[in-house]
């Protein structure tokens, strides 16, 4: 078989798997994240046509919701693979299917990073001006081009590796671990890099207090470092169900002690920051005064998620903190979901808006992300999960649900 | 008036026999996009050669005359009156320099007006590219307690003073730095502008402006026929499109033909300085040698071409 | 650069006590200081000092914006004859009532600036007569760094080149003579809140 038709029926074979075969709740989801991007085609058509006028942005508060997600899942990519670490080092068993899922949802989720900066763009149709040697990238000293470089690496290697795992599994080759091993351990300085050059395009701006804070990208990985195993201990609760896929509780109870002690960190990183803000009680504390209770006497629109968020991350960390409650995989569920959530808000509302609240003249205009931007963004998440979904799917069949050499089979 | 400085008309280059790697690869990149675009209908040849449109900075001046002479033709077609459209070079041994006297402003904002039509700013949806703060005098420049949408039957009101706020042509420009596509530079007199056909809208800048300076077109920049001001600049006062990010630029139209800013000229108290910072003759020198000069958020280093001062 | 060294020479975020000011719009429409008395005739009334004045004076030291009359106030001599016996005690005028000084007042009258003999010419303290598009002579005994920083750009407004020839606008053009000090104006309106952009 040449490697051109061993390539086109990996292709036509894992498209075959991915649509095929699954329950009625499956196709039900599908269906869902389906509706979530077909409606999100009409909003983004109408705020190409008229512009983002159609979004709640405006000069004060030029980033929002958009970019707010965008930098919440740039986290959720770092630490999804970063939890290869652990695997390795206490050596659990599939490890090779732990660092499988988690470049999977690397990718899922760079692809989204990608989308929601596409969709934030005044004129996406000038893409090509950011693509190096056809455009013109404003290097070294533009910490978005490189953030555009380093994101378009990390899913490179993140999709390179994935995809050759999967192929290997589809044709039952067994995978050069020369090959891999080396890209897998490329990618977790990689993953550090993403969420710290992210750090940096806000915690380089002297004209934003709010970011203009060293602590900044220790915070970002701190808080990447929950939230992304968060959504994969759920995911490997549930392939763990319905696949063949096993991971030891050992396993899981690890990952969430690891957590632990990252939002324990995060917590003490946000704490040393409120406490520098507060105490020294500068023209910079606007921004805090914004997050938490709001400005000339009239209340913010975000000061409830704010406190929500930190409700959450406190309550989270004893959950994971206590053994007891660690193993228990009722309170365990619900510091993921905790976690997540305190991760999205701190992420998508509370890093981007309370930045630009007040604007650099004192002036606030309060934002509140229009239904256009609630609709698009609604898209986006659809792609990420539809592709998440089938590339799950797809690895799952082709890991757990089939002798090898029936791979070898369908092809002969 | 003194004569204009004619901008220098290169020789037409003669046709390039090969293209260099960049330009194949955006062809090959345009035909892709064109098949896409165009695909089934007339090509629209001037959508496409604004999408292909280069950085005003890799132009040849035979490619420069060529599209300034497209934007002329498009103007004065959308606006029913000839468009004149400049691309005049930064003169030798200028840096130009600002002065704004806080002790004589009444925040009338004539100057936003002033510089709304000479610079064809949008109507509808409303751009300013001046700010007008007005403050305490007791309180001092405190940002934090700046209005700028005070609403007085006159001014100036009492205990207030006036802060006006435009682009403060940094020699350190942070909007500069963080720019992912040098869509906006610093140009050799001082200076900074916006390439509108290069810039991709990702607003990075108005984030990285301590000045609050910086405007974005969030819909489709809007202006009567009859008001837009026909006189302009590539780097300036052109028409703008939509998704794109604008500012001041010291009237760049004007300034590079020696004259005056406009808010120079229709500041009724005489608060607005401008000249040459490289001639020690000049009236924006006697201030800064003179006065009490006040530069706005100073800490940050942006080092303004902008000066604040105290006339009284 | 000197920018740079004389930066730390300036002073920090103090603001000073700020003049009350006031204005007057020295632009688009030039006031007019000082109407002449209702009913008083003047022979050359088709002729406003405006249109006459930029021929008399071309050689001034200053290139200056005409001297705002009010229309056929000028030349004063259509009324005032340089023979005319003149009472130079301050008193009140019987034309020009709707001239009001304020403008140390208590110290200074009509005689004090405008020439009783030749009255289409100012005077100075030491008698020297000026004419009133180099006024500024004038106000300058009094307001010395006035007007020094006005020869220099920096008070008041000139118009033209920054680069070659420019307008100086007199201090009459801006200031009423006999009530300097400004008077507030209605500001133009406040930008549209960003909440209303839509």
């Amino acid at each position: 078989m040449t490697l051109i038709s061993k390539v086109g029926s990996f292709v036509t074979g894992t498209a075959r798997m991915a649509f095929l075969g699954g329950n009625r709740y499956y196709y039900l989801w599908l269906a869902v994240l389906g509706l979530c991007i077909v409606q999100a085609g009409f909003a983004f058509a109408h705020q190409f046509q008229y512009g983002l006028i159609s979004t709640s942005m405006r000069d004060s508060v030029s980033w929002g919701f958009y970019i707010g997600n965008f930098t919440f899942l740039v986290g959720v990519a770092a630490a999804a693979v970063l939890l290869v670490v652990p695997a390795y080092v206490y050596d659990w068993k599939p490890i090779k299917e732990v660092a499988l899922f988690g470049e999977l949802l690397a990718v899922a989720s760079i692809v989204m990073c990608l989308l929601f900066v596409l969709v934030d763009m005044g004129r996406p149709d000038r893409f090509w001006h950011i693509i190096p040697f056809i455009g013109r990238m404003n290097l070294p000293s533009a910490i978005m081009a490189w953030d555009a470089i380093v994101l378009n690496i990390y899913l490179g290697v993140n999709l390179l590796v994935a995809s050759y795992l999967v192929y290997c599994g589809y044709h039952g080759i067994h995978y050069n671990k020369k090959f891999v091993w080396p890209l897998v351990i490329f990618s977790i300085p990689m993953a550090i890099s993403i969420h710290t050059v992210t750090a940096f395009l806000y915690n380089g701006m002297a004209s934003r207090p709010y970011w203009n804070s060293a602590i900044l990208a220790p915070r970002f990985i701190a808080s990447a470092f929950c939230s992304g195993p968060a959504l994969l201990l759920i995911l490997f609760q549930i392939l763990r169900k319905v696949s063949a896929f096993e991971i030891k509780d050992e396993a899981i109870h690890k990952v969430a002690e690891l957590m632990a002690y990252a939002m324990g960190f995060n917590l003490f990183l946000f704490g040393a920051e409120v406490f520098k803000e507060y105490y020294s009680n500068t023209h910079h504390l606007v921004h805090y005064q914004y997050l938490f209770a709001g400005l000339h006497g009239k209340a913010s629109p975000i000061a409830l998620y704010a406190w929500m968020s930190l409700a959450f991350a406190v309550i989270s960390f004893f959950l994971f903190l206590i053994p007891r409650t660690r193993r228990n995989f009722v309170t365990m569920n619900i510091g993921c979901v905790l976690i997540y959530a305190s991760v999205y808000i701190e992420k998508g509302i509370a890093l981007i808006i309370p930045g630009f609240t007040p604007d650099q003249l004192g002036q606030v205009y309060e934002y509140v992300p229009s239904a256009t931007e609630l609709r698009v963004a609604a898209g986006v998440f659809g792609i990420g999960f539809l592709l998440f979904t089938l590339m799950v799917k797809v690895s799952v069949s082709i890991l757990f649900e089939r002798p090898q050499a029936e791979g070898q089979a369908v092809h002969v | 008036m003194r004569e204009l400085p004619t901008l220098p008309m290169p020789a037409p280059e003669p046709p390039a026999e090969g293209y260099t790697r960049r330009e194949a690869l955006v062809m090959g990149l345009f035909a892709l996009a064109a098949a896409a675009t165009t695909s089934g209908c007339a090509a629209d040849k001037l959508a496409l050669d604004d999408f292909v449109a280069k950085h005003f900075k890799d132009l040849s001046p035979a490619e420069l005359q060529e599209r300034l002479a497209q934007m002329e033709k498009r103007y004065s077609e959308s606006y029913g009156k000839p468009v004149k459209v400049s691309a005049t070079p930064a003169q030798e041994g200028v840096l130009f320099g600002y002065a704004l006297d806080l002790s004589r402003c009444i925040g009338c904002r004539k100057c936003v007006y002033g510089c709304v039509e000479e610079n064809n700013q949008s109507r509808d949806p409303q751009t300013h590219w001046i700010t007008v703060l007005e403050m305490d005098k007791e309180d001092g420049v405190n940002l934090q307690n700046a209005n700028a949408f005070y609403d007085h039957e006159t001014v100036p009101a009492p205990g207030k003073f006036y802060m006006p706020v435009a682009c403060q042509q940094c020699e350190n420009p942070p909007c500069v730095k963080v720019c992912p596509v040098e869509a906006t530079w610093r140009e050799p007199d001082g200076i900074v502008v916006i390439d509108y056909d290069w810039c991709i809208g990702c607003r990075n800048c108005i984030a990285g402006c301590p000045y609050g300076a910086r405007r974005f077109n969030w819909g489709t920049p809007g202006i009567p026929k009859d008001e837009l001001n026909p006189v302009t600049e590539y780097l300036g006062n052109r028409p703008r499109q939509r998704g794109v990010v604008e500012k001041c630029t010291f009237c760049i139209q004007r300034v590079r033909q020696g004259l005056y800013p406009k808010c120079v000229e229709v500041c009724p108290v005489g608060a607005r300085k401008f000249g040459n910072l490289l001639d020690p003759e000049s009236e924006i020198r006697y201030i800064i040698e003179n006065k009490r000069v006040y530069i706005l958020k100073e800490e940050l280093n942006t080092q303004p071409k902008f000066f604040y001062y105290y006339g009284l | 650069m000197r920018m740079r060294s004389l930066r730390h020479l300036l002073s920090g975020a103090f603001a000073v006590s700020l003049l009350s000011t006031a204005c007057h719009p020295a632009q688009d429409h030039a006031p007019r200081w000082g109407k002449a008395a209702a009913g008083v005739k003047h022979a050359g009334d088709t002729t406003t000092a405006r249109a006459r004045t930029p021929a008399r004076k071309a050689a001034a030291l200053f290139p200056v914006a005409p001297p705002p009359f009010s229309d056929g106030v000028f030349p004063c001599s259509e009324c005032h004859g340089t023979t005319d016996v003149v009472n130079r005690t301050p008193h009140a005028v019987e034309f020009h009532e709707d001239i009001v000084l304020r403008h140390d007042e208590k110290n200074r009258w009509c005689l004090d600036c405008h020439d009783a003999q030749n009255r289409d010419k100012l005077h100075l303290a030491d008698g020297r007569l000026v004419d009133f598009t180099e006024s500024y002579r004038l106000c300058g005994q009094c307001h010395g760094p006035t007007l020094r920083n006005w020869k220099a750009g920096e008070h008041g407004k000139r118009t033209g080149s920054w680069s070659g020839e420019k307008q100086y606008l007199l201090c009459a053009n801006c200031h009423n003579p006999h009530s300097p000090g400004f008077k507030p104006i209605k500001p133009k309106p406040a930008p549209v809140r960003q909440e209303a952009i839509k």
